[in-house]
Order: C-alpha cells, then sequence, then structure tokens
C-alpha cells in the first residue's frame, strides 16, 4: 500500500460558498415527495440493510449484548431467505474483540469508535493511544469525534492536525469523522467542517455520535453530499458519508437514499460509501419487507428485540 | 357600524385525528357529508390505508403511558371528556340535527354520550377489584387473576354518530386501551367534533385516533394489521363479521360483537363491556403451605 504523507493544514481549505439555509431546506423537502414504486422501494430496503452500521454505544454494552447484536448483524429475519447481512457493526473498542470473534468469517466489518468518544474532552495521546488499541484489537473502520470545543474556537489547525495524526493511526482501517453537527450550531460551520475534515483525510463523513439532538438531518446530510461532490469534482476521489442518529424508519431511510443518488449519483450507492448509523432502523426496514412481502401490515413483536 | 348581510360564512374543516394531531389525509382525497335532504354539508377526509397505518402506530406509540397510568387517573381524564362535552353540547346538538336527527332525539343523544362518559369514569378503578381472582388451588401457590388491557383496539364504530360510538370507546379506554375508530361512513361529522373534545380534555395524543373513510377500503387493512391486538365491531351485517373474524386470524386478534341498535337502553353499559377488551393474567406464586402445616392461625 502506497504511504501517505500526513496532510498539512492550510487556511485556503476553508473556502468554501455561504449556505443557503432556507434552499437547503426547500431542495432536502423535495426529496422526500418522491413517488417511489414498489419494485424500487423493496431494492431501496435491500439497499439500505446492506448500509446499517448496526450500532451499540452504551454505557450498559456487555459482552453478551455486543454477540447478540453481531447474531442479529448475520440473521437480520431468517424467515426470509436471502436477505442480506448489514455493513458494520459499530461499538465501543473495549468491545471490537468480542465483535471480530463473532463476525469472524462473515463480510461484516467492525467499526468502533475512538478518540474520547463522543465528547473528544481528552488530549491527542491519549486519543492516539486509543485509535491504536482499536486497529490492533481488529477494527475495520474507526469512528473518530472532531474537538467541537476547539473547531467553534477557531483552532482550526488544531483539529486538523488531529484528524490528520488519527488517520496516521488507522492505518488500513478506514477512517470516519464526527462532525457531531447538532454542536456546531449552522449549516455554514457544517460545510466547514466537513471540508476541513475531507482535506486532512477522512474516508468517511458522519454527521453525529447519536448522543445530541439534533442528530442527522436531511439539511446537515445535504450540505455534507454537496462538500462531498465538490471535492469530487476538484479532485476526483471520493469520500463516504454517514448520516447517523435518529434515522429510525425506512421511509426516512429512502429520503435519504433518494437524496444521495441525485446529490452524488449511483457510484455512492453502495456500502462502501455511504452508511447508515442506526440501531432501531433495521427492524423498521424489516418490517417493511415483511409487508411487502406478506400484504399486511406488521408488529415489533414478531421481530427481534434491539 | 353598518351590519353586513353578506358575511361569508368560515366553514369548518373536518380532518382526521391521528396522535394527537389532526392532519389530512395523506392522500388527498375527501368525500363529502350530507344532510338529511342529501345537501352537502362538508367535505370530510377520505383517509386511506397510510393513514390507519399511521393511526395504529401513533396507537401502539400511546399504549405503554395510557395503560400503566394510575386507574383512578384514567378515571378523572374520563369525566373531564364529559365536561367538555357537556360545555360543548349545544355544537352536538346542532351539528345531530343537520345530520337528520329531530331537536328532542340529538338532545337525548347528546346527554346519553356525556352521562355514558360519566358512568365509565366511575368504573375506571374500579373493575379490576369486582373481576380480579384470588383463586383457589390445592398446591403451596398463591394463584390470582388480574385483568390487563389488550392493547390497540380498533372499532369500527356504529351509525349512532355520538353515543354509540362513545359507549364504544368508554369502555375501551376504561380499561386502558389505546382505540384507533373508523367513523360510520353516513354520519362521521360528530367524531371529528368528538376528537376535538378529546384533544381538549387532558386524553394524551394517540390513546384515541379516529379516522373517516371507507368502510369496504380500509377494513381489511386494519383486520390484517399485526400490530392490532382486537377489533370491536357493532353492527348486525355477519358478512363482514364473519370476514373480519378470518382476516383476524394472522396474529390471533380477538374480535368483539356489540350488536347494539339502540345504544340508549341500560344494557349498553356494563363493567362486562370493559371485561370484553381485556385479557385475564393467572400468577402462580410460591408460598409457603401454611394451610398444611396444620396450624388453625
Amino acid at each position: 500500500m502506497k504511504k501517505l504523507l500526513p496532510a498539512v493544514y492550510n487556511p485556503l481549505l476553508l473556502a468554501g460558498p455561504a449556505i443557503d439555509q432556507t434552499g437547503v431546506e426547500e431542495r432536502t423537502t423535495r426529496f422526500t415527495k418522491r413517488s417511489i414504486k414498489a419494485a424500487s422501494k423493496m431494492q431501496g430496503l435491500l439497499l439500505t440493510l446492506r448500509m446499517i452500521d448496526l450500532t451499540t454505544l452504551e454505557g450498559k454494552d456487555s459482552v453478551g449484548k455486543v454477540e447478540q447484536l453481531c447474531y442479529k448483524a448475520l440473521h437480520l429475519h431468517d424467515i426470509f431467505e436471502g436477505l442480506p447481512t448489514v455493513a458494520a457493526i459499530c461499538v465501543y473498542p473495549s468491545h471490537v474483540h468480542t465483535a471480530k470473534k463473532a463476525l469472524l468469517g462473515s463480510s461484516v466489518k467492525v467499526a468502533s469508535v475512538a478518540t474520547a468518544f463522543p465528547s473528544g474532552q481528552s488530549n491527542l495521546p491519549i486519543k492516539l493511544e486509543e485509535t491504536r488499541f482499536a486497529v490492533e484489537e481488529g477494527a475495520d473502520e474507526i469512528d473518530m469525534v472532531i474537538s467541537r470545543g476547539k473547531f467553534l474556537a477557531g483552532e482550526y489547525a488544531y483539529v486538523f492536525d488531529e484528524i490528520a495524526a488519527i488517520k496516521t493511526a488507522c492505518g488500513a482501517a478506514r477512517l470516519k469523522v464526527i462532525l457531531e453537527t447538532g454542536e456546531l450550531g449552522s449549516l455554514d460551520e457544517v460545510r466547514k467542517a466537513s471540508q476541513l475534515a475531507i482535506a486532512a483525510g477522512a474516508d468517511f463523513i458522519k454527521t453525529s455520535t447519536g448522543k445530541i439532538q439534533p442528530a442527522a438531518t436531511l439539511p446537515v446530510t445535504l450540505v455534507m453530499l454537496e462538500t462531498i461532490r465538490d471535492h469530487y469534482y476538484k479532485t476526483g476521489t471520493m469520500v463516504g458519508m454517514k448520516p447517523a442518529g435518529g434515522i429510525s424508519t425506512s421511509k426516512l431511510a429512502l429520503h435519504y437514499l433518494v437524496m444521495l443518488n441525485e446529490t452524488l449519483g449511483a457510484d455512492w450507492m453502495d456500502p462502501h460509501w455511504f452508511r447508515f448509523g442506526a440501531s432501531s432502523l433495521a427492524n423498521n426496514v424489516l418490517m417493511q419487507i415483511a409487508k411487502e412481502k406478506e400484504g399486511c401490515y406488521q408488529s415489533a413483536n414478531y421481530f427481534s428485540v434491539d | 357600524m353598518k351590519k353586513s348581510t353578506n358575511r361569508i360564512s368560515v366553514l369548518k374543516t373536518y380532518k382526521l385525528y391521528i396522535g394527537g394531531q389532526f392532519p389530512r389525509t395523506e392522500s388527498g382525497r375527501s368525500f363529502a357529508a350530507l344532510d338529511a335532504k342529501g345537501n352537502k354539508i362538508a367535505n370530510l377526509c377520505l383517509a386511506s390505508r397510510k393513514d390507519s397505518r399511521e393511526a395504529i402506530v401513533a396507537a401502539r406509540a400511546a399504549l405503554g403511558g395510557w395503560s400503566q397510568r394510575a386507574a383512578s387517573n384514567r378515571g378523572q381524564i374520563l369525566y373531564r371528556i364529559a365536561e367538555m362535552l357537556e360545555a360543548r353540547k349545544d355544537q352536538f346538538i346542532a351539528e345531530l340535527q343537520l345530520q337528520g336527527l329531530s331537536r328532542s332525539a340529538a338532545l337525548l343523544e347528546t346527554n346519553g354520550a356525556i352521562d355514558r362518559w360519566i358512568y365509565y369514569a366511575g368504573w375506571c378503578d374500579k373493575f379490576q377489584a369486582l373481576f380480579s381472582t384470588v383463586n383457589p388451588v390445592a398446591s403451596s401457590h398463591y394463584n390470582f387473576s388480574v385483568c390487563e388491557p389488550m392493547g390497540v383496539v380498533a372499532i369500527f364504530a356504529p351509525a349512532s354518530p355520538l353515543l354509540g360510538l362513545v359507549s364504544v370507546l368508554a369502555p375501551c379506554l376504561a380499561g386502558g386501551n389505546t382505540a384507533v375508530v373508523l367513523a360510520d361512513e353516513t354520519k362521521s361529522l360528530c367524531s371529528i367534533s368528538l376528537a376535538e373534545v378529546l384533544n381538549s380534555s387532558d386524553v394524551p395524543g394517540g390513546v384515541v385516533n379516529i379516522l373517516t373513510g371507507s368502510k369496504t377500503e380500509l377494513l381489511p387493512w386494519i383486520a390484517e394489521h399485526r400490530d392490532v391486538n382486537a377489533l370491536a365491531y357493532t353492527q348486525r351485517d355477519h358478512t363482514t363479521l364473519s370476514s373480519l373474524k378470518t382476516k383476524a386470524t394472522g396474529n390471533l386478534k380477538r374480535v368483539i360483537h356489540w350488536p347494539f341498535t339502540d345504544w340508549s337502553v341500560n344494557k349498553a353499559q356494563s363493567p362486562h363491556l370493559i371485561m370484553d377488551l381485556q385479557e385475564i393474567k393467572t400468577t402462580w406464586h410460591p408460598i409457603q403451605q401454611i394451610a398444611g402445616s396444620g396450624a388453625s392461625y
């Protein structure tokens, strides 16, 4: 593999268009009004399942809980044959080992949050150490949080260098950079943080930790997708996108897919480039698939307990 | 100031009642509510199956809070509904007359509905004591049976537009169930006005959801919905009833049939109607066999 030099901060990286919030909201509303026919809907639902990062990030997570989640990742709803698996399991670093073992031999990736998730309030050596620990335990992907305090205080170089350092520590693992858009205050800041993260080496940009409200929203995700698009036009490099938190219904997930397709195009309609960070979305999608197959509306009682 | 004689009257938009909100149907369709002479009174939402699904989702979400509320508090809320209905009595009488009832019949219907809420308000925290039991068993167990709400109840409302609807809804709510009501097609006005009363009576959003629309269209979707626990049917159409029973088998819904034609009779109110929408849970609790020890305490 080509050894990449760490990216270098340059204030010009932050130059970008001002965001028209009303325009963004107007545009995202339109994504929710598309008519989707039954066959396309089914494809969308199956694609959604393949894009899910099945997540458990609770203080009460245990080995048993992580093993149960991994089992679910591999056996979404065995009554239906031919269902795909989810893209990845997302856990805390201390559970990577358990998840890795439980998913052995499957194509489901293990993602681990790191860098003092969810607040990011720690120093760089500790964050690097935590990242290396997660990678050594076997994480295929690292979900880091940016230092929002520093970012909002205007210390962009600090945030940039931190992301670049973590990227180096990740080695072969793909890096998702969580902007925690709910704490950034405006769409302009979201755009700026997205550009910063992409320039510093993010393989994915991700909206939220899921611990702060608001988490992922359509407007915030659109701004991030457009940043990815502009970056692609400029450099030809693809960057992934992961909205996380608050996406719990298949209807909403389909809105996201419509937005993705109309903003970045078919190349991004793949789990390699787009993920949903979610815990309850999978069951909702399964209920929709069951409804399409069985012809009647479903009840959560007949699906696994998350 | 000169009194204007050609003021344009402001007509009410009758919408659906789902999850404590008054949305229009997502389908954008409507149908005409007619008065006794066949003149159009208002446009009503022609609810779609997606509206019925939204309503059931709302009813399911509200079930935990409503069923776990203190029974006495549920009683207070039912009493509050009666108070609010009393305050808006004239509106209901006028609406019933508009739909073809005589003034005296409209008054009876409205008063009957108010009294029915009061009747079931009283039963909220009492029927459990009457119908729960401690059962004699021949082993060292304390064995008791208690009432629990069935869950989400779909009500196909009777043609009696106010009293009939209340007579089905009140025992359902008194027992801690949540409801999705499909109003009778011919006289739906009062059901939406009743929703406004419920909405201003401390009834949490989602506990009652009211749809106006076509029974033929919505009935199969509701009857087959896996997240509905019971169906309450009130008419005498046995073809519909048997079709409900067939469709209910998917998740073993209870089908309750209350075929009253006159809802003002005494028989149309009873704690047994609350019990029709209750499941019985029996618990075996191991105890020391006191009686077997021979002590004559």
